[in-house]
């Protein structure tokens, strides 16, 4: 029978060489490898030391000043948060869009989620100071017969928060399951074994695809309002309050948009080094940092007509209070913070309306430095600023945050960056079977007829 | 574990030809045969027919459970321990609703999931496989008695199969 394949090979990979090149990347690692895991996990540990001394003599030793009782820990814990936003809307969003580009990223995206929350969440127990007591925000049957209090926006932030976290994680789980089976056929040693628990038996038939797929869907349409809420109830941790700057109807979705671009900005941080070490620029291609740089466009600008908004509103508004909070965030003694917020994420998005920037690797992770450093400030801004300066002038006060926030904020990233290069190392952090889907399964050639 | 059953296993590489063996099997007869891919694909479902998933279900009475479990919980424990905050009414729907949608969207993905472990399980197939269908084959296993084999394997080469083996 005279067979031949369409040729497409010459600008598509086969599957077959989309599962070697992927599977290649979790081949030995390199001294590079080695190296930056030994930083993530010394800039850890030296989080781990502030912390244990945090624990052993106190709140007091972080520089929580009345009235600012919210301080670096809480403003991680929102930069933690938005970070994690943008995983789920290239793996739920844009899949229900059907958007093709997102196969190649959403992985190392969805796997920055699950390891963002994870940090996030760590947050909140080392602001209440007693760790060990952390379980006092979750309803349970106690002997005082006390329940917690659901009018409070800070339980629906335990509930919001844990749901995101399960979801996200369940959702990653899910989308590896093909990908490890893919794995362990080639694999060997324990790493055969560790694929073969994981892969739970998947041998990708008919029945399996038949629910999977419908199981990803729903997963997927049950993730997209889920990220929507998510930083809109963390936004209401301040809205509901009556805060000068806080108490505003726009914080929703100015917060939604600024996780966003947040979580975009990360990506990019992360994909640039990962494509280089792995190897993978066949499949993260010039048009993949392309597409993530307008998604930054767009979310950059909400985040820019937010903050102009916010200053409008408090001058609009006539409330002196809310025009005072304003005019001393941007002329106050936090004057600094807000000009790099609003310069970093205000002003140096608009290089993204050229296209020579969009493309340009380097330039874009540079970029998304300066946005993750704008949108960690913008939180100082709102949270730290806003405290520091309510409606007594006598209630005024100073924050300067401590060596041990300092460091426990540094340990932060260490030990995501720890997850994040372990995950890297034992399972792919590019889809293998959803990059093989938007390639057309090769056809035998129909002889022409008549 | 029970003895995988024995039959014949033909290996793809071509999308079409296997939806031809698959038709083929269907008008001689055959029902309970096994189709194994790297990815999903729209022309092997739709030969295969299937119908939908229900998974759905278990999504839907998921979600159902925790908008339920949601109100029911934070109105209870509400009652349970009256007292008043910020003088809003001690039972306030309204703040609740924030709790009642993230447990419906926490169960309804918990049950998909649960819906998911079970429907795999309880349709699995346990005939031969071969690794290389989730490289870049396509597998279609069929279950027969070794007298019938002959003639499967004839059919499954007529329409395009690169390799057709029997396993016993």
């Amino acid at each position: 029978m005279a067979t031949s394949v369409q040729d497409e090979r010459i600008t598509q990979p086969t599957y077959h060489e989309i599962t070697r090149d992927i599977a290649a990347t979790l081949g030995k690692p390199s001294r590079t490898y080695y190296l930056l895991l030994a930083i993530a996990i010394s800039v850890f540990g030296f989080g781990v030391i502030a912390l244990l001394y945090q624990v052993r003599f106190g709140l007091g030793v972080a520089g929580y000043t009345p009235p600012v009782m919210w301080g670096v820990y809480i403003t991680t814990f929102v930069f933690w948060v938005g970070i994690a936003h943008s995983g789920t809307l290239i793996s739920a969003i844009l899949y229900l869009f059907r958007s093709a580009w997102r196969t190649a990223v959403y992985r190392t995206a969805e796997a920055m989620t699950v390891f963002a929350v994870m940090t996030a969440g760590l947050f909140p127990l080392i602001h209440v100071g007693r760790i060990w007591y952390a379980y006092w925000l979750f309803p349970y049957p106690n002997q005082r017969q006390l329940w917690v209090n659901f009018k409070s926006p800070l339980l629906w932030d335990v509930f919001a928060v844990s749901t995101y976290f399960t979801v996200s994680t369940l959702f990653l789980i899910m989308g590896l399951i093909p990908d490890v089976a893919a794995l362990r056929e080639k694999a060997t040693g324990w790493r055969k074994k560790l694929y073969e628990l994981t892969s739970l038996g998947w041998r990708g038939t008919d029945q399996q695809w038949r629910h999977y797929t419908r199981a990803y869907l729903y997963l997927a349409a049950l993730a997209t309002p889920l990220v929507l809420s998510v930083h809109s109830v963390v936004s209401w941790d301040f809205a509901m309050s009556i805060v000068p700057g806080w108490h505003a109807t726009i914080f929703a979705p100015y917060f939604v948009a600024g996780a966003i671009y947040s979580g975009v900005a990360m990506v990019v941080t992360l994909l640039v080094p990962l494509r280089k070490v792995f190897k993978v620029e066949r499949y993260i291609t010039v048009d993949h940092f392309e597409n993530l740089s307008k998604l930054l466009l767009l979310t950059g600008m909400i985040v820019g007509y937010a903050y102009f908004i916010e200053y409008f509103m408090a001058w609009y508004s006539g409330s002196p209070y809310e025009r005072a909070s304003f005019w001393n965030r941007a002329f106050g003694d936090y004057w600094w913070a807000t000009w790099t917020m609003l310069i970093c994420n205000g002003f140096l998005p608009f290089f993204l309306f050229f296209k020579k920037v969009r493309r340009s690797i380097p330039a874009l992770f540079v970029l998304s430095l300066f946005v993750n450093l704008g949108m960690w400030f913008e939180r100082f801004v709102i949270i730290v600023v806003s405290l520091s300066f309510e409606y007594e002038p006598y209630a005024m006060g100073h924050y300067t945050p401590s060596w041990v926030e300092w460091a426990i904020l540094a340990g932060s990233f260490g030990w995501f960056f720890m997850w994040f290069l372990l995950f890297a190392k034992n399972f792919p952090t590019v889809s293998i079977t959803e990059v093989k889907e938007i390639i057309p399964m090769p056809r035998k050639e129909r002889p022409h007829h008549g | 574990m029970a003895k995988p059953p024995g039959g014949v296993l033909a290996l793809y590489r071509h999308v079409d030809a296997a939806v031809d063996s698959i038709r083929a099997l269907k008008e001689k007869g055959h029902r309970d045969f096994t189709v194994y891919t790297p990815v999903p694909n729209v022309e092997i479902q739709q030969a295969v027919g299937h119908r939908v998933s229900p998974v759905r279900l278990w999504t839907l009475a998921g979600g159902l459970t925790g908008c339920v479990s949601g109100f029911a919980l934070s109105l209870w424990m509400s009652y349970d321990w009256p007292i008043v905050v910020g003088g809003k009414p001690i039972g306030s729907v309204i703040p609740y609703v924030v709790i009642a949608f993230e447990l419906t969207i926490l169960f309804g993905a918990g049950a998909t999931i649960l819906g998911l472990l079970y429907h795999s399980w309880r349709t699995r197939q346990r005939g031969a496989y071969d690794g290389s269908c989730t490289d870049d084959r396509i597998g279609i296993f069929v279950p027969c008695p070794a007298e019938r084999r002959t003639a499967v394997e004839e059919m499954l080469n007529a329409s395009g199969a690169e390799e057709v083996r029997v396993e016993a």
